[in-house]
C-alpha cells in the first residue's frame, strides 16, 4: 500500500530521514514512535505526500510520488484520511459543515450525506455538538471531530499525527478504540505517539506493529513491541 | 503564462468556476481586511472609471458636433466699394452656382447680420453706418468642393472675395477633443490596470492569510482548481459588488450635477445622453472580468508556490 525505497529526505541541506525502506501493507496498524524531532512528523508525511523524497522512491497505491502531478496527489489523498495534533479545522465553519468538507471538495455530497454525517457524529460521540464551532471544542471533542472528518471519505489509510498529544488518558482510550474498530474494518493504521502505554493497549486489541524512527532511521521496523 | 491561459479555460469549460458550490463558496472566510479593501477599491475605481468614461465619450460627442457643425458650410466675405457691391456679388453668387459641389449659396440679409454683431454691438447698433463686408453662405453638397479652385476663380473675378472654409476653426477644435477623448480613454485604462494590481494584491494577501484554509483543503485532498476557484468567486464577486456600488454612485452624482440642456452647450457638454448611459454597464462587466482574471492567476501563482 505504502512502500519506501532507500528514502532520503533533506530540508535546505539537512537531513532529517535517512535511507528507509518500508512496506506497508494493507489493513495493517503501525505505530510510529521516536523522539521529538526525530522525524515522525516528515516519515507520516511522506506517507501522504505532502513531502517528496529528495532520493530513493516512496509509492502510494502503486504510484511513484516523485512522478504524481500535484492533482494527482490531491486525488490520492481522498483515500487517506490524515488527522493532525492541532486538528487543521476552518474555524469559521461549524463541525459538520468541516466533516463534510472532503465530500464537497471532491464533489460526493449526495441525499444520503447527512445520514453519513449523522452516523459519523453519533459514532465519535458529538451528536450533541453538532452546530458547534470548532474553537468552542475541547481537545478531546476536536480529535474527534478530526477523525470523523478523516474517514466520511471512507479512506483505505488512515494516518494520525500525535492525535493524543493533547488530551488526557481517557480520552485517548476512546480516540484509540475508534482507530482500532477502523482497522479491524480493513483500514490501514499508521499513528505516531510516543505514549508506550498507549502502544501496550492497542497490542492487547490489534496486532499492531511498531515503527521506531531514531537518528534519522528506521530502526525497528516491524518488530513488535 | 500559457499555463494560466490554458488553465484558465479548462476552469472554465468545466465549469469549476461558473458552478454554484454552496460548500465551496464558504470555505474562504467572509471577513477580513481583504473583503473589505477589495469592496472599497472596486467601488472608488469604478466611480473614477465613469468619470474618465464620461470625459472620453463627452470628447468624442463634441468632436462630432464641432465637426459636423462647421463641416458642410464655407462663408465668402465681400468687400467693395459701395458702388460696385452688388456687381461683385452678382458676380460671386454666379461663380458658386458654377462651381461642382457647392449646392447653394445665398446672401445673408442685413438683419441676419445684425443678429450674428448683436452679441458685441447690441440690439440697436446703427449698421447701416458701417461699411459692412457682404456676408454669402455657401452649403456644400456632400462631396465637398474643390476650395484651392474656387479661391483661385474668385481672386481672379472678384478681388475683395474672402473665402472661409471654416477649416482653421474647426482643425483645433476637434483635435482638442479627439485629445481630450484619447486622454479620457487613457485615464480609463490606467484606472483598470490599477484595479487589477490592486484585486491581484488583495487575493494574494487573502490567500497568505488564509494559509491555514488552503493547507486544510489540500491535506483533504481538493484540486488546485477547487481552491483557486474558491477564491477566485469571493473576489470576483466583491469585485462586482463594489463596482456596481461605484458606477450607480458617479451615476447619481452624474445626473445631480448635470444640467441636461445645457448637454449640447460648447464647454459644458460634459455628461451622458441617451444611449451613453448603457455604456456605463462595461465597467462592472469589466471589472469583473479583471478580478477573473487577476485572481485566477494570483490563486495559480501562490498554490505552484506551495509545491
Amino acid at each position: 500500500m505504502i512502500k519506501f525505497d532507500s528514502a532520503s529526505y533533506s530540508y535546505t541541506g539537512s537531513e532529517l530521514l535517512s535511507d528507509i525502506t518500508l512496506d506497508i501493507a494493507s489493513g495493517a496498524f503501525h505505530f510510529v514512535t521516536g523522539p521529538s524531532g526525530s522525524g515522525k512528523t516528515t516519515f507520516l508525511k511522506m506517507c501522504y505526500g505532502e513531502l517528496r523524497p529528495n532520493t530513493g522512491a516512496v509509492q502510494i497505491f502503486d504510484q511513484d510520488l516523485g512522478q504524481m502531478t500535484r492533482d494527482d496527489i490531491a486525488s490520492m489523498r481522498r483515500k487517506i484520511g490524515v488527522i493532525h495534533q492541532d486538528c487543521q479545522f476552518l474555524d469559521h465553519l461549524n463541525i459538520v459543515d468541516n466533516i463534510a468538507l472532503p465530500l464537497s471538495v471532491s464533489q460526493q455530497i449526495n441525499p444520503n450525506s447527512e445520514t453519513q454525517l449523522k452516523e459519523l457524529l453519533a459514532w465519535v460521540g458529538l451528536t450533541n455538538r453538532v452546530n458547534a464551532m470548532p474553537p468552542e471544542l475541547s481537545g478531546g471533542e476536536r480529535q474527534r471531530v478530526a477523525l470523523a472528518r478523516a474517514v466520511i471519505m471512507s479512506p483505505d489509510i488512515i494516518i494520525a499525527d500525535e492525535p493524543t498529544g493533547n488530551v488526557d488518558w481517557e480520552m485517548s482510550q476512546r480516540l484509540l478504540k475508534l482507530l482500532i474498530e477502523l482497522n479491524k474494518m480493513g483500514k490501514t493504521v499508521l499513528l505516531a505517539s510516543h505514549d508506550l502505554s498507549l502502544i501496550r493497549l492497542a497490542k492487547s486489541h490489534v496486532q499492531a506493529r511498531v515503527l521506531r524512527i531514531s537518528d534519522k532511521r528506521i530502526r525497528i521496523a516491524g518488530a513488535d513491541l | 503564462m500559457m499555463n494560466y491561459i490554458f488553465g484558465l479555460f479548462d476552469a472554465l469549460m468545466t465549469t469549476r468556476l461558473w458552478s454554484r458550490d454552496a460548500q465551496r463558496d464558504r470555505v474562504v472566510p467572509p471577513t477580513g481586511y481583504t473583503a473589505t479593501l477589495t469592496l472599497f477599491s472596486s467601488a472608488v475605481m469604478a466611480f473614477l472609471s465613469v468619470f474618465a468614461l464620461t470625459l472620453s465619450i463627452s470628447a468624442a460627442r463634441l468632436s462630432v458636433y464641432w465637426g459636423d457643425a462647421l463641416a458642410n458650410s464655407s462663408t465668402l466675405q465681400i468687400s467693395a466699394r459701395a458702388d460696385q457691391m452688388e456687381t461683385q456679388v452678382a458676380l460671386a453668387l454666379q461663380i458658386l452656382k458654377t462651381t461642382s459641389g457647392i449646392e447653394a449659396a445665398r446672401v445673408i440679409s442685413y438683419e441676419e447680420q445684425q443678429k450674428l454683431l448683436e452679441p458685441w454691438f447690441g440690439p440697436a447698433a446703427p449698421l447701416q453706418r458701417l461699411s459692412l463686408p457682404t456676408l454669402i453662405d455657401i452649403t456644400e453638397a456632400a462631396s465637398g468642393y474643390n476650395v484651392e479652385n474656387l479661391r483661385l476663380r474668385l481672386a481672379a473675378d472678384v478681388p475683395g472675395a474672402i473665402l472661409d472654409d471654416h477649416a482653421r476653426w474647426r482643425r483645433p477644435l476637434v483635435q482638442a477633443a479627439n485629445t481630450l477623448w484619447a486622454i479620457g480613454l487613457f485615464c480609463a485604462l490606467l484606472i483598470l490596470s490599477a484595479s487589477g494590481a490592486m484585486i491581484t494584491l488583495a487575493a494574494r494577501a487573502s490567500m497568505s492569510a488564509n494559509s491555514q484554509v488552503i493547507a486544510v483543503l489540500r491535506m483533504i485532498g481538493a484540486h488546485d482548481s477547487y481552491v483557486a476557484a474558491a477564491f477566485v468567486q469571493r473576489f470576483t464577486f466583491r469585485t462586482f459588488i463594489g463596482s456596481l456600488i461605484g458606477c450607480a454612485l458617479a451615476a447619481l452624482l452624474l445626473i445631480t450635477f448635470t444640467d441636461p440642456t445645457q448637454q449640447a452647450a460648447i464647454l459644458t457638454g460634459l455628461g451622458l445622453e441617451g444611449r451613453d448611459w448603457l455604456r456605463l454597464i462595461v465597467i462592472p462587466v469589466l471589472f469583473t472580468v479583471l478580478a477573473l482574471l487577476a485572481t485566477y492567476a494570483a490563486a495559480h501563482r501562490v498554490l505552484k508556490g506551495l509545491s
